[in-house]
């Protein structure tokens, strides 16, 4: 075991990556000398060469595009988008091309990119620097979603997902990204829980508490807050976001009857709609309450000095705990 | 140390156009010359006092982001003749699309410090109104105002006026396909439309020989649009450069593409650490093409710049950078509620009712009413 940050640990994923496969490619801005803005690729580019590690033009409908190229071509490019809000100049060759040419040749071609995001807040940056467009990748056929929210996980799934035929799109949460935790770099890929698992990161049994990403951790200090008062939150970290484990959130909400989903994104089509609609038609006996969401507003992401109060913490994931519990909390007297 | 970038473009090039040289004599360029005939010493005088100020606003602004009083800054040395030179060549109706670092661009157009700041600060997205001073919104996704500018270019034809509007963009910016679409679209629609490409050589850490291999200007004429390319740190010739593309907006001439040729001295932002991807010698280089120096130069060689004006200039500058220290400073943050501001131009249900319960939220934590939280927020 080695004690390394997030982004230390997908540095080594990515070395590792490169190491095991001479067809895995990077591609992105800034990404080779600089080593990334947020310094993920550091180093990369000096130990494989720029032909393994591509310092590409400022154009992101070329780098997702032309590594659809690469990959007509046998190779397994692994893209990074420097920052969420830039991936819409890419979005059209990844909805439009990367998840349907796999259908489209009829199994023919295969599309083996990890397409790396940092995305979500909480780190004081200007406009487009702090989206959370991963509703938009779920909606899309086609494609996988991860996103991490722990150094192991983050070299863990990496792998996983540049091992992947499918086209995966994996969320680093930027805000987590000098979270330190213990990694094993010597992990048996075979033997590491699947890339689509979720996984009980704190037990409970009042309340199951769903998220993944940036928010695992203000969910496990949520946990940590409530059970002084009293009350047993579940937290569940989704890891994958299509497809959706619901194993195991059906069957933590059958054992707390409750739950609660919370992101960073808006609420209107948001993950947490999706998961409430599933869980509910899956557990409809078992629920004791409404599920509940806490989630970020529908709103064009606020100036850095607003983002708390767009951005669920601690506060607002409890008070969806007792709206689910039917505790005092700020909609108590509100129908509806 | 690192190896010097491999770029086509780190020396000086053939073909840039100039009527002050580096070390502040006059240069002849029959094309430029007859676009500034007017310009005198006065005038002179005045563009030196614009790049003085801004480069004063750019120091002060550093500074109040070392000092945790901005969330980042993106710095303009170095690109003080472009932004002047260019800005001073439109007139009021004109319309200008910048990118987040047109900072003396905005300050020259009218632009309140306070306001300028308040975007660095994270206090609001923007901070002005694009109507009052005929500048948009500061861009931050390359390339993206290009299409905008020419968009706005083409309905100044369909109005029948004769002004233009002008996108600044960088040298990085020009790899975007939003860019070519928008050159594309210029020349079809014969969009009185200036693109001012600053080429500050580095787009991040990438130089700008990765993004093209021939000089920026000559891509332009492949698309049929007459390009110039100018020594962008010499503030006459951007300014004749940027007559000589509005003077052909303005008579249905159609669209232009300018490449001022300059040079980030700073970091790409106060976040960026440039001696991870520059070498000192290409810095030092440029060092010697001083925009501000230069003109300065050029003055005294006239006789035009004594001690006295020297000193006015300064006192300028220190009043601008003790009004821009306050105006940061004092700055209130934004209400909470604000969040939920101009979403819709009029009322959205799904986000009345989340706007209805955050405020319900906040009552609960401060014990105050949700009557008088409102009430607070719509004064
Ligand atoms: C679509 C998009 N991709 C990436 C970025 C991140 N980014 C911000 S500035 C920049 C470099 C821009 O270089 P250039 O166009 O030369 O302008 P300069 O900053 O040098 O003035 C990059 C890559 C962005 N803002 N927008």
């Amino acid at each position: 075991m080695t004690t390394l940050t997030l982004t230390q640990a997908i540095n080594a994923g990515l070395r590792k990556a490169m190491e095991e496969d001479p067809k895995v490619v990077l591609l992105g801005e800034d990404i080779g000398t600089l080593g990334g803005v947020f310094r993920v690729t550091d180093g990369l580019m000096k130990d494989f060469g720029s032909h393994r590690v591509i310092d590409t033009p400022l154009a992101e409908s070329a780098i997702i595009g032309t590594a659809v190229g690469l990959a007509y071509r046998g190779f397994r490019p692994v893209c990074e988008i420097q920052f969420d809000g830039f991936i819409y100049p890419g979005f059209d060759q990844i909805v439009s091309q990367v998840a349907k040419l796999h259908m489209r040749t009829h199994g023919q071609v295969r599309m083996p990119l990890t397409i790396r995001v940092p995305f979500g807040g909480g780190i004081g940056s200007p406009e487009h620097h702090s989206e959370s467009p991963e509703g938009y990748f779920v909606h899309t056929s086609g494609l996988r979603v991860i996103s991490v929210s722990n150094p192991q996980d983050a070299y863990t799934m990496l792998r996983q997902a540049i091992a992947s035929d499918d086209p995966v799109l994996f969320f680093e949460p930027k805000r987590r990204y000098h979270a330190k935790g213990e990694v094993d770099l010597e992990l048996d890929l075979s033997r590491a829980p699947a890339m689509g698992a979720a996984r009980i990161v704190a037990s409970g049994t009042d309340v199951t508490l769903v998220t993944y990403g940036p928010l695992v951790a203000t969910a496990l200090d949520a946990a940590k807050a409530a059970f002084d008062d009293g009350v047993s939150i579940e937290v569940i970290d989704l890891r994958s976001l299509s497809p959706i484990d619901y194993g195991p959130l059906e069957e933590s909400v059958r054992r707390t009857g409750r739950l609660v989903v919370t992101h960073e994104a808006g609420e209107t089509l948001g993950l947490g709609a999706e998961i409430v609609a599933a869980v509910t038609e899956r557990c409809f006996n078992y629920l004791e309450a409404a599920p509940v969401r806490v989630t970020g507003f529908d709103i064009p992401y606020p100036p850095s000095k607003l983002e708390k109060h767009h951005l669920p913490d601690l506060d607002r994931m409890l008070d969806g705990v007792d709206r689910a519990l039917g505790r005092p909390n700020s909609l108590s007297g509100l129908e509806g | 140390m690192l190896e010097e970038t491999a770029s086509p473009e780190t020396s000086p090039q053939p073909g840039i156009h100039q009527l002050i040289g580096a070390d502040g004599t006059s240069v002849v360029d029959e094309l430029l010359a007859p676009f500034v005939t007017d310009v005198d010493d006065d005038q002179l005088l005045e563009l030196l006092s614009d790049m003085v100020v801004i480069r004063r606003i750019d120091a002060e602004a550093t500074a109040l982001q070392r000092q945790g009083q901005l969330a980042l800054w993106p710095p303009m040395l170095g690109q003080e003749a472009a932004q002047i030179g260019s800005v001073r060549a439109l007139e009021d109706d004109d319309f200008i699309f910048p990118t987040y670092r047109e900072n003396g661009v905005a300050y020259c157009r009218g632009a309140k410090l306070a306001g300028i700041m308040s975007t660095w600060r994270g206090s609001a997205n923007t901070g002005w109104d694009p109507y009052e001073f005929n500048m948009a919104t500061p861009q931050i996704i390359i390339g993206a105002q290009t299409l905008h500018a020419t968009g706005y270019a083409m309905g100044l034809t369909m109005d029948g006026k004769e002004s233009l509007a002008i996108a600044y963009l960088g040298d990085g910016a020009t790899s975007q396909g939003d860019v070519h679409e928008s050159m594309v679209f210029a020349a079809s629609f014969q969009a009185p439309v200036v693109f001012f490409c600053q080429n500050n050589h580095w787009a991040i850490s990438e130089p700008v020989g990765l993004q093209s291999h021939v000089p920026l200007a000559g891509r332009a004429p492949g698309y049929g649009i007459p390009s110039l390319r100018v020594d962008g740190n010499d503030v006459l010739a951007v300014l004749a450069a940027t007559r000589w593309a509005a003077t052909r907006a303005r008579s249905g001439g159609g669209p232009s593409f300018i490449e001022a040729v300059t040079y980030r001295m700073g970091a790409h932002t106060t976040a960026d650490d440039p001696t991870r991807y520059r070498g000192v010698t290409e810095l030092e280089e440029w060092r010697g093409k001083d925009p501000i120096a230069r003109l300065r130069a050029f003055l005294q060689g006239r006789g035009k710049l004594d001690a006295g004006q020297e000193a006015a200039l300064e006192a300028k500058a220190d009043a601008v950078a003790a009004e821009l220290r306050a105006g940061c400073i004092n700055m209130p943050d934004p209400a909470p509620m604000s969040i939920f501001d101009n979403v819709y131009t009029s009322g959205h249900a799904i986000l009345d009712r989340q706007r209805d319960h955050y405020e319900r939220y906040l009552a609960s934590f401060s014990g105050t009413e949700v009557d008088a939280l409102a009430e607070g927020n719509r004064s």
